[in-house]
């Protein structure tokens, strides 16, 4: 295996998985829904990139996308994936023949289903499950396949002798630790993971979640995780992207996110569950409903909920840029942090207000967690 | 404030929705459909209209005996210098009569047995299954032939009767099965929560559900009964002096038309009953793509997939790249 060099030719922090302007129609006809428009994200080698939004935000839409998963009526009408592997060769995903796409899943991007519980067959033994992923990408034998399905087991902290259990008499967090088995089977180097935690318990959320974090560390593969849950993804996350309305509207590092939000939305959804540490704030909630992405407003789609929205918002729709401070590693779409608008201080917090010079976020979140 | 703003934009667009007429004539866009019912209405127009348009009366015979198409005879003459196009006019009343009306019966009575069967479940499930698998594997045809046979006065509404009654089952055990499943969703459970009454529950939460179920048995059992119908008077079960046609059928069969090269005589019917067929199941394609909003998202626009090169396939999904068409 290739663990012992887990980074070859390419470095940590280099780019893997670099989706430029995906746009993703649903509906063939001549009226379809436009879902993601122009979304752009870099998912760096050994990072956790963490996808969030409310439900219909088209974050699933974009993992699927940038997957070629879609079901009809998806289409992908514009943009490139391009994926870079460890001996730096880049391929676009949307470009490859049916043939090499087989060929790459699995092997180059894996996925976590959202239903566990769902994705495993119920009348199989799970250690055939997870060495027919095998033996339909490598030539080996149906004794080395169990092999090294025992050793994913392990990996996942599941014994192996339950390699020979269905799926029934396994509890759900150990499906889903079998199916995050399953998908490491190929040492793929990105791991989608499409909400995998929102059907268990918090116990065993926590399990999971610390598992892909020491399993990331070990393995070295790049993980987006997708989730509604904005508290998870400050633990586990590295970088998070904020979506609304088929749009990233804030990506940046998660601990900037969660001390100092850019974005109205963002700050209303970090304002929407309880702090896990220090003072008690009150929990606001955002007013109003998603928007429709059939039928958004010409203006900023956050605009009817934003409590900071003023008359440009209307009118004028905010792309993805610099922040006002101009800060290194963080974009946001607000029209708020264009040069000669007002910024209002709730989107305006430094960490410390006489520190002028720019210093990375990691110091940042440090001496913060000194203090 | 922004409440505000966000529900008056919901209430915007809501009320934009129903202005939109495509919305609304969906199942009429559909290309399938459209041609179904066009070639449907075509011919119940002529079962209403057929005895005062038909050019001659189907039983006049003259001089002109097996006589090719020609401008006195459109469609050419039988063996006794009857009109043949005259003939087929006036029998397709009978045809659709006894389509529609065998295929009414057979639905009232299959959604009867079937969706009772399914909801109430226990020993009145057990004997209304036990009935309808009774007459599922009873062979249709000979049953009618003998039906038909014995009965005194074999009559169109007397034909579309013997058809429905043998021909509800189907329809019935496909409604018990989806009854079944819907009588376990939660809904039900929530509808029968809330107190609804039997009754209500059967009719307005599961009899909608199963629109499409049996609009395409409704559709099917049509087709069924007008084949049967016709069958029955190409054999001669039914009076040979009722034009239907089928009764053509048989008169061409009885004076070997083919053997004497008069294609006229059979193959105007035999296309008749072609369209027929082909006109209700294009109807009942469009009910499939209506009801499932994938298949409609694909069947409406096949030329437009074709043109733009997408092909729909689960785990591949088609992406395009249009040159100078940003997003809105």
């Amino acid at each position: 295996m290739s663990t012992l060099d887990p980074i070859g030719a390419t470095r940590r922090g280099d780019p893997v998985l670099e989706i430029r302007d995906l746009s993703v129609d649903y509906g063939y006809d001549d009226a379809p829904a436009h879902v993601l428009r122009k979304v752009s994200l870099t998912l760096n080698r050994g990072e956790v990139l963490g996808l969030a939004g409310e439900s219909g935000c088209g974050k699933s839409t974009l993992a699927y996308a940038a997957t070629r998963l879609l079901p009809p009526p998806g289409l992908v009408t514009g943009g490139e994936v391009v994926f870079t592997d460890r001996s730096g060769h880049s391929v676009d995903i949307l470009s490859l023949s049916d043939a090499a796409l087989r060929a790459s899943r699995w092997q180059d991007v894996a996925m976590v289903f959202q239903g566990a519980m769902n994705s495993l067959n119920p009348v199989f033994r799970v250690g055939r499950q997870i060495a027919d992923g095998i033996r339909a990408h490598l030539d080996v034998s149906s004794v080395e396949a169990l092999e090294r399905a025992a050793d994913l087991l392990e990996t996942v902290g599941i014994s192996p002798d339950r390699l020979r259990d269905y799926p029934h008499q396994l509890s759900g967090g150990m499906r889903q630790r079998v199916m995050i088995a399953m998908a490491l089977a190929l040492d793929p180097q990105v791991l989608i993971m499409d909400e995998p935690t929102t059907a268990l318990d918090v116990v065993m959320q926590r399990q999971i979640v610390e598992q892909i974090s020491e399993l990331r560390e070990r393995l070295g593969f790049s993980v987006i995780f997708i989730t509604h849950d904005v508290s998870l993804l400050i633990e586990i996350a590295d970088r998070i992207a904020i979506m609304y309305g088929g749009r990233i509207v804030e990506d940046a590092a998660a601990q900037d996110v969660y001390r100092k939000p850019r974005h109205p939305y963002s700050r209303a959804l970090l304002h929407s569950f309880p702090p896990l540490r220090g003072a008690r704030r009150e929990l606001t909630g955002i007013p109003g409903s998603p928007p429709d992405v059939s039928n958004l407003p010409p203006g900023c789609p956050f605009e009817p909920r934003c409590a900071f929205a003023f008359d440009r918002c209307k009118v004028d729709r905010p792309e993805l840029g610099p922040t006002a401070f101009d800060e290194r590693g963080r974009s946001v779409a607000c029209l708020r942090h264009e040069r000669g608008e007002m910024l209002p201080p709730e989107l305006a917090v430094r960490t410390d207000a006489r520190d002028d010079v720019w210093r990375p976020p990691a110091l940042e979140a440090d001496s913060l967690d000194r203090a | 404030m922004a409440v505000g703003t966000a529900l008056d934009t919901a209430a915007a667009s809501g009320s934009a929705r129903p202005a939109n007429p495509r919305q609304r004539l969906l199942f009429l866009r559909n290309a399938k459909a459209l041609t179904g019912i066009g070639i449907l209405a075509f011919f119940t127009l002529l079962a209403i209209v057929g005895p005062w348009i038909a050019p001659l009366d189907p039983d006049a015979l003259s001089p002109q005996i097996l006589a090719p198409p020609s401008g006195a005879h459109w469609l050419g003459t039988d063996h006794l210098g009857k009109d043949i196009l005259s003939q087929i006019i006036v029998g397709t009343r009978g045809v659709m009569v006894v389509g529609f009306v065998a295929g009414i019966l057979a639905t009232v009575i299959g959604v009867i047995v079937g969706v009772t069967a399914g909801f109430v479940g226990g020993a009145g499930d057990e004997t209304l299954s036990a009935l309808s698998n009774i007459f599922l594997v009873i062979p249709q045809l000979p049953l009618i032939i003998i039906i038909a046979g014995q009965l005194p006065s074999a009559g169109g509404l007397t034909v579309a009767a013997v058809i429905a009654a043998t021909g509800w089952a189907w329809g019935a055990r496909v409604l018990r099965a989806q009854t079944l499943s819907l009588r376990k969703r939660d809904f039900i459970e929530a509808a029968r929560a809330n107190g609804e009454r039997t009754w209500r529950i059967i009719l307005v939460e599961i009899l909608p559900n199963l629109t499409a179920i049996i609009a395409a048995g409704f559709v099917g059992t049509v087709t069924f009964a007008v084949l049967s119908q016709i069958t029955l008077a190409f054999i001669g079960v039914t009076s040979v002096s009722d034009w239907n046609w089928g009764t053509i059928l048989f008169w061409a069969q009885q004076n070997q038309a083919l053997a004497r090269g008069a294609w006229w005589w059979f193959a105007p019917a035999g296309l008749c009953i072609a369209f027929l067929g082909m006109g209700l199941t294009l109807i009942n394609f469009g009910i499939d793509e209506f009801v499932n909003p994938r298949l409609r998202s694909t069947g409406l626009n096949a030329r437009t997939l074709r043109r733009r090169g997408i092909r729909p396939r689960i785990g591949f999904t088609p992406v395009v790249h249009e040159a100078g068409e940003g997003p809105a």
